[in-house]
């Protein structure tokens, strides 16, 4: 096990593990508290329309899934803002339309696409230098806005109505908090995949939640775990020769069932 | 001067008419009660005076002022305090909230807010769960925090919204006794169904169902309202509201 270490793309795996981990906890966190959820799978799955385009125009493919997932967050922005009352028939169809444009660019991309299905599993073996400073990048982007708009953004989430009458611009926050989310599914994809993000954007927050009386512990306790899930679901997919995003997900999913069964009330 | 000033406002969701011709002055350290049926247009008139809605026509002035120049000379209580309750947030966290809209230190909060936000919770006795997870609660005691959390912008005029709609009825006294008590320097504005209890409190009351019916009740015509039992009865007052 120790020797695998030394290996340049397992020392990668862990770095962006543990990234994702502080991106997807603080921002899992934001998700689950304003019930946005379902809004965060939206993205992620039309996000798959940014990889297709990624492929077919030849450009880095985080930045084109980046770029198309800030647009479609956007897009549920304005939509949640403007007509809430059928907000997820316009996420139904969002995701599925982003989904169906990722398909038929890459059906129209020439050569044989191997890459595919490790969007929809993940590929955290595969983590280039270049994506761990693009995630490096987004994370300290995350931790400086929470840090120096926290009581905004804390109070946006708690009571937004209240937040409003006090003259904060709740819809501004609204849209950051949506665009920071379409971010952070765009690194979580590389690391356990767009069918599987949803699980680590919830399985820790869910667990931290209960163990938490303020919203920055509740962050705080996700990160933490969520890096313990991530780095136990590698071995576990190191040591058995499993898919990793998906060994990550069924560590994660097998400690909150522990965690349901064994907590007090 | 006026603490609130409505004339003539209309006010319509689409083509229905709910609030028409509404015309209300409320003195400072006025304890107003704003009651009528559901439906029939209190909590649109509230959401007027705070600004959250616009009127058709008409105009709202606070303290002589239009609403969005003063909004920070009022304290709002919203109706639901229940919502929300699995967030993960500790009481001087909410009553914190009090402070946003001010000009805000660099990170987290001033020493100050900090010490103000104490102090509310101080007024209306909940110091002690400062530390709680609000859903730790119960109804009465969320109710009090978002008092405090409202007296925490140092309000001239506290609005509540059915202050005492989820609470039972030692919690109820307890509120309204306090809320008298902030009376004494604060204008109260309290939108209410239960008659009963609000009239022991309220120095003005407003009936509205679409139209308004302001009147002020004075002790000596308060008197009238209570039966021997200390019972009140409501069919003398809202015959005395023409309806």
């Amino acid at each position: 096990m120790l020797e695998a270490l030394q290996y340049e793309f397992i020392q990668n795996a862990l770095l962006s593990g543990l990234l994702v981990s502080i991106a997807s906890g603080i921002i899992g966190s934001l998700i689950v508290v304003n019930r946005m959820v379902f809004l965060a799978g939206g993205i992620a799955h039309t996000s798959y329309g940014g990889i297709g385009l990624a492929l077919f125009f030849g450009i880095p493919i985080f930045l084109g899934a980046s770029l198309f997932a800030i647009a479609a967050a956007l897009l549920m922005a304005f939509l949640t803002l403007h007509k809430r009352e059928r907000i997820d028939t316009f996420i139904g169809l969002i995701w599925a339309v982003g989904m169906a444009i990722g398909i038929i660019f890459v059906d129209m991309t020439p050569g044989y696409n191997v890459d595919l299905m490790s969007y929809l599993f993940g590929s955290i073996l595969a983590v280039s230098d270049a994506d761990i400073y693009y995630m490096g990048g987004l994370v300290i982007v995350i931790i400086f806005i929470i840090t120096f708009w926290y009581r905004d953004i804390l109070a946006v989430s708690y009571d937004s109505e209240y937040a409003k009458l006090r003259g904060i611009n709740v819809n501004l926050f609204y849209t950051l908090i949506l665009v920071l989310s379409a971010l952070s599914v765009v690194i979580a994809i590389k690391v356990v995949g767009l069918i599987l993000v949803i699980a680590l954007l919830t399985i820790p927050i869910y667990i931290a939640e209960k163990l938490s009386s303020s919203l920055y512990m509740m962050m705080f306790i996700s990160s933490l775990l969520s890096a313990f899930f991530t780095l136990t679901g590698l071995i576990v997919s190191y040591t058995l020769n499993l898919t990793s995003g998906a060994s990550i997900i069924l560590v994660s999913a097998f400690c909150m069932v522990l965690f349901l069964l064994f907590k007090r009330d | 001067m006026k603490a609130i000033e409505i004339k003539n406002v209309n006010f319509a969701y689409e083509d229905e008419l709910v609030l028409e011709n509404i015309n209300l002055e409320v003195e400072e350290r006025d304890f107003l009660a704003i009651i009528g049926p559901n439906g029939g247009g209190k909590s649109t008139l509230f959401k007027l005076i705070l600004g959250l809605l616009q009127a058709q026509n008409g105009e709202i002035k606070i303290f002589g002022q239009k609403i969005k120049k003063s909004l920070s000379t009022l304290g709002y209580v919203p109706q639901n305090t229940n919502v929300n309750t699995h967030f993960p947030i500790k009481v001087i966290e909410v009553v914190l909230m009090g402070h946003i809209g001010d000009k805000p230190p660099l990170i987290g909060y001033r020493k100050e807010e900090i010490a103000c936000a104490t102090n509310a919770l101080k007024q209306v006795g909940m110091e002690k769960f400062a530390h709680k997870k609000i859903g730790e609660l119960s109804g009465g005691q969320r109710q009090r925090v978002m008092i405090a959390r409202a007296l925490c912008a140092h309000p001239k005029i506290l609005l509540l919204d059915e202050p005492t709609s989820n609470i039972d009825a030692t919690g109820q006294k307890q509120i309204y006794e306090l809320l008298q008590k902030l009376n004494q320097n604060i204008t109260v504005v309290v939108v209410s169904h239960d008659l009963s209890i609000i009239l022991e409190y309220a120095t003005k009351v407003a009936h509205i169902n679409k139209n308004l019916a302001y009147h002020d009740i004075s002790e000596h015509k308060k008197r009238k309202f209570f039966t021997k039992d200390e019972h009140f009865c409501e069919v003398e007052l809202l015959q005395m509201l023409g309806r």
